[in-house]
């Protein structure tokens, strides 16, 4: 046999050696990974099987749920009225009333009051009679400040008892001085001696 | 005998060569699979294992239904009790 032949035949058997050498590395590899995926696809069948009434029990909590907040979204704004229901959810939860209720579509556009926030006596004081005005001029509700600054005084007013602003008529009168008053008194003659009376000058 | 020898040259240099390295790179992918593969078996293992507390949501169910009976008659007697705003 030539040389040429030896040499053929041990590049055939080379080749084939390399065939057999990756072919059932190949073939250990690919049993691995079927005996991986079997694995796997009876854990997805578990998944499978437990999850199948997880979306039925799911959609009753919702729609019970659902059924709880419109009940109670209905009842707030009846007793409460939409503007302070929706003040009441927003201090409970800063923000959500610019959501709004989800029955209410409306609601969305309330401008919540604050209702949940509470002021000392003395800085309500302050906020009528509007000295400084931080809380009255940065009302969100977007009023007006509450104190008139032309009429100032009245706002003031505002703070005394009742009697003192709508029924000032019931008030003694106070007296009149001068020469023309009704009723004239005679002078002393010194301070802090009283002149005697005519009655008892008399007598 | 020139053509032979040329033909066992290819053969040795290009031939093998190439078997070798096509060979190669499909086993490697194919043992590159297999920690994938394993990976996921786990990680649906562990899925399957969180879903043991599935059957709980029966008992959810059942407590949201009482809670919201319970809310509906309180709110039934506060919509009897309180004023209404207008």
């Amino acid at each position: 046999m030539p040389a040429a032949g030896v040499v053929l035949i041990i590049a055939v058997v080379l080749i084939v050696a390399a065939l057999v050498y990756y072919l059932v590395s190949t073939i250990f590899a690919l049993r691995q990974i079927a005996d991986g995926l079997d694995e796997a696809i009876a854990s997805v069948g578990e998944i499978v099987e437990k999850s199948a009434p997880v979306n039925g029990i799911v959609t009753t909590i919702n729609e019970h749920l659902d059924a709880g907040v419109s009940a109670l979204e209905g009842l707030l704004v009846k007793k409460a009225g939409m503007q302070d229901a929706v003040g009441l959810v927003d201090g409970l939860y800063p923000g959500a009333g610019a959501q709004g209720f989800r029955d209410f579509p409306d609601s969305a556009t309330v401008t919540p009051p604050r209702i949940a926030e509470v002021y000392t006596r003395g800085t309500l004081t302050l906020a009528r009679l509007g000295r400084e005005a931080p809380i009255a001029a940065a009302s969100p509700s977007g009023g007006p400040v509450l104190r008139n600054v032309l009429g100032g005084s009245l706002a003031a007013r505002a703070l005394y008892p009742e009697v003192r602003q709508s029924r000032p008529s019931a008030l003694p009168r106070s007296p009149i001085i001068g020469t023309d008053s009704p009723e004239q008194y005679v002078p002393s003659e010194e301070p802090g001696v009283r002149r005697r009376m005519k009655a008892k000058e008399e007598a | 005998m020139t053509l032979w020898w040329i033909g066992d040259i290819l053969l040795l240099v290009v031939v093998l060569p190439v078997v070798v390295y096509l060979l190669h790179g499909v086993l490697s992918e194919a043992r590159g699979i297999v920690p994938s593969v394993r990976r996921i078996g786990a990680a649906a293992a562990a899925g399957s294992k969180d879903l043991d507390a599935a059957p709980l949501l029966l008992t959810t169910q059942d407590q949201v239904k009482k809670t919201i009976e319970t809310v509906a008659d309180y709110g039934g007697s506060l919509d009897v009790i309180v004023d209404d705003a207008s």
